[in-house]
């Protein structure tokens, strides 16, 4: 990977990472600097490659499931589900639906968990480390519930094709909805310790900006894109599971102390998804109805020949299963599309003219997670 | 020093038959090494209470494995850092690479030589206290540079630049933050400042209740010191989420010990000239400690100062794990645009307080006219 450099110049080229404690992970970015100012950024991808995609040709359906939870460790109940609403829309199969509430509860849950750890980290990566440990906290209890719920923590492996692994827990809703108490108080105080902080808001106003035209040409999703003010979420857009019986917001960004799309914005949009998270979840609770977790899925599963493409709305944007399937008991081949990996090719174009400092800001409120763009 | 050296030859025959300059050296390498072992307990209990503050605010509970209540956290530490392999980088200039944090630890070890711990705790009572920290710490910046450019590492080479220009840039707004003190008691000398701020009026004698520009000044010199300290939220010499550790990212072992207790010296050294010149020292409100037995007042007057000192660093702490860090490029314009601007007018507000008021504060000022 070769980064260009004008000759005669006095210009540095610096490496960050792959060991570097803000690229979010094992991301490598090339960069090209006059002094203190980035006249150039490449991000060199491939550290973290498992070739999930090939493994998925040669493993089951079912057996593919554990693999999506690697694919985005910080939101592994949505990247499972998503994956089994994939594969159930190719074969067709009907969920009960109080499988599909689970699914929405454990998607919620997982995405305000995944926000808290975007929120730490960013806080973190702008020199504030406190934050990010006062986020660690209250994703501790989210932790707590999931572990009632399938007895993992990170890696859940809860969604089946056809429903999920097991029924929830007696009392679980209780503490559910404890928590949901416990937590939303908390994101007025990190509003109060953090996000209006002076100091914090202007590393972050009119830095990073992305423009709605540019955030649609490079094809950026989720938080991304709302933060550059365009509204657009699949879970209003284009409703799957039943996330049209949700009363919710889409936030999206609006220059509220700079410009349009920039970093102080895509936070905030974190930030206040969280909120409508929990309205989602206090509604679930109200809503979920009795009945079976499972559908009827025979035992060898084959889904007839065909093929089908299935986004999600993950906390890191969409997340594209594209499934081809020639009838055999593993798919002949499978694409997945991650907004991780969106988000980095747009990198270029918005860290030339930002000082190193910047950069750091402009990775993390990405929010990217490196397994999710090498698979 | 001369009564020193004449108080021990009348007691101890033997040093009488030395040449007067081998007794003065001895009693320079035996307050040197005193002072030497305050600043190394100071420094390895400095980090564990920051530890435990850090702890504290961020709902953790920290070191508690070594001794009671992890109070002894800091020798493990210290032991740890001492057995560390010596690793110096194959490419690294190895001359600078090993001289620079010596230079930086004796930048700031060299200003405890005037804290004034105590009525007659101080190494040296220097006409140009003030003016001698100042100089001293400089040093840091050279260290701080050559670790930069001597670790042949891009990261630190940055982080060596930024803190040059961080520095020069702040010693600015510091030393003209300083200076309403000096004016004040009209001495260099950190003792002179001190007595200024004794008598009648207690607390209200320090010299940040003198007038409203001194008040500020305090507030504006604390600022500026947190800055040439390089703490959060001017840590952006180390910047750990952006320069991975700046310029002492490619040190290990002792020599990193060096930096991190130079870090912990400059931040004891900037609180007690916070203390000395605005808090009044090791002035006890309301005693008169000069009228006590010399050993009651020594003792008294360095728990009050270390007292004032210890609370300032509390602070120090308080803030660097509640607030993120300054971008670059805002850091120099604050110092710039808005710090030397205002001690700047704060230095000229109080010489106009001195000639309109004849040098009397507003509490003085307050007490005159109800018939004091």
């Amino acid at each position: 990977m070769e980064i260009e450099r004008l000759p005669e110049s006095d210009e540095l080229l610096i490496n960050m990472g792959p060991q570097h404690p803000s690229t979010h992970g094992v991301l490598r970015i090339l960069l090209r600097t006059d002094g203190e100012l980035v006249t150039g950024a490449k991000p060199d991808i491939g550290y973290l490659h498992r070739s999930l995609e090939k493994i998925a040709e040669r493993v089951t359906y079912a057996q593919f499931m554990p693999f999506t939870d690697r694919l985005d460790y910080l939101a592994a109940a949505n990247c499972n589900c998503a994956y089994a609403w994939a594969v159930e829309k190719l074969a067709g199969i009907e969920v009960p639906e109080r499988a599909e509430y689970i699914r929405v509860i454990v998607c919620e849950l997982n995405r305000i968990a995944s926000h808290l750890i975007a929120f730490g980290a960013f806080t973190a990566d702008m020199g504030a480390f406190t934050p990010f440990l006062y986020g660690i906290r209250e994703r501790e209890r989210i932790n707590d519930l999931f572990e009632m719920i399938c007895g993992n923590r990170l890696t859940y492996n809860y969604a089946r094709i056809g429903g999920v692994s097991h029924d929830l827990p007696d009392g679980f809703l209780d503490e559910l909805k404890d928590f949901l108490d416990y937590f939303e108080p908390k994101i007025d105080e990190y509003n109060q310790l953090i996000s209006y902080n002076k100091i914090f808001v202007h590393r972050l106003a009119n830095v990073a900006v992305v423009s709605k035209e540019d955030a649609i040409a490079y094809g950026l999703v989720g938080p991304n894109l709302r933060g550059s003010g365009v509204k657009w979420d699949l879970r209003k857009d284009e409703p799957y599971s039943v996330y049209d019986r949700f009363e919710f917001d889409v936030p999206v960004g609006f220059g509220e102390k700079g410009t349009v799309g920039d970093a102080f914005d895509r936070y905030m949009v974190r930030i206040r998804e969280m909120k409508e998270s929990v309205k989602i979840l206090r509604q679930a609770i109200e809503q979920i109805p009795d009945g079976p977790v499972m559908a009827k899925v025979p035992r060898v599963f084959k889904p007839g020949p065909g093929e089908v493409y299935f986004r999600a709305e993950n906390p890191r944007g969409e997340l594209g299963f594209y499934i081809v399937s020639k009838g055999g008991t593993s798919p002949y081949r499978l694409k997945i599309r991650t907004g991780s990996f969106t988000a980095l090719t747009i990198f270029d174009k918005v860290a030339r003219g930002h000082l190193i400092a910047d950069i750091i800001a402009l990775i993390g409120s990405f929010d990217i997670v490196l397994p999710e763009i090498d698979r | 020093m001369d009564s020193a050296v004449a108080f021990l030859t009348s007691k101890i025959p033997f040093l009488a038959s030395l040449p007067f300059w081998v007794v003065a050296f001895l009693v320079m390498l035996v307050v040197a090494l005193v002072i030497l072992g305050f600043a190394l307990t100071y420094e390895g209990i400095a980090t564990y209470i920051e530890r435990k503050v850090a702890a504290d605010i961020q709902v953790r509970i920290g070191p508690n494995r070594v001794g009671p209540n992890g109070w002894f956290q800091f020798i493990a530490d210290g032991v740890k850092l001492l057995m560390k392999e010596d690793l110096i980088p194959a490419k690294a200039d190895k001359f600078l690479f090993v001289l620079a944090p010596y230079l930086v630890f004796v930048g700031s070890f060299a200003a405890f030589v005037v804290v004034p711990f105590g009525i007659s705790l101080i190494a040296a009572d220097l006409n140009i206290g003030v003016y001698y920290v100042m100089a001293v710490t400089s040093l840091v910046v050279i260290g701080i540079l050559l670790a930069g450019w001597g670790s042949n590492n891009k990261w630190a080479l940055l982080g060596g630049m930024r803190a040059a220009a961080q520095i020069v840039s702040y010693e600015v707004p510091v030393g003209m933050a300083l200076l309403p003190a000096v004016i004040l008691a009209g001495s260099l000398s950190l003792q002179e400042i001190i007595r200024s701020q004794g008598g009648y009026l207690g607390i209200f004698g320090w010299n940040i209740f003198h007038n409203p520009f001194t008040f500020f000044s305090f507030f504006l010199y604390f600022t500026a010191a947190l800055a040439e300290t390089n703490r959060t939220p001017f840590d952006i010499p180390e910047a750990e989420s952006e320069l991975v550790a700046g310029y002492h990212v490619e040190y290990s072992g002792i020599r990193f010990a060096f930096f991190f207790m130079a870090e912990y010296g400059d931040m004891f050294v900037v609180c007690a000239l916070a203390a000395a010149l605005y808090l009044g020292g090791w002035q006890v409100p309301f005693v008169d400690v000069s009228g006590l037995s010399p050993l009651l007042a020594n003792l008294l007057s360095l728990g009050v100062f270390l007292a004032k000192v210890i609370a300032l660093i509390l602070v120090m702490m308080w803030v660097r794990w509640t607030l993120p860090r300054l971008r670059v490029d805002q850091l120099m314009r604050m110092s710039w645009k808005y710090l030397v601007p205002l001690t700047f007018v704060n230095v000229l507000g109080v010489s106009v307080w001195v000639l309109a008021f004849d040098g009397k504060g507003i509490p003085a000022l307050v007490m005159s006219l109800l018939g004091r």
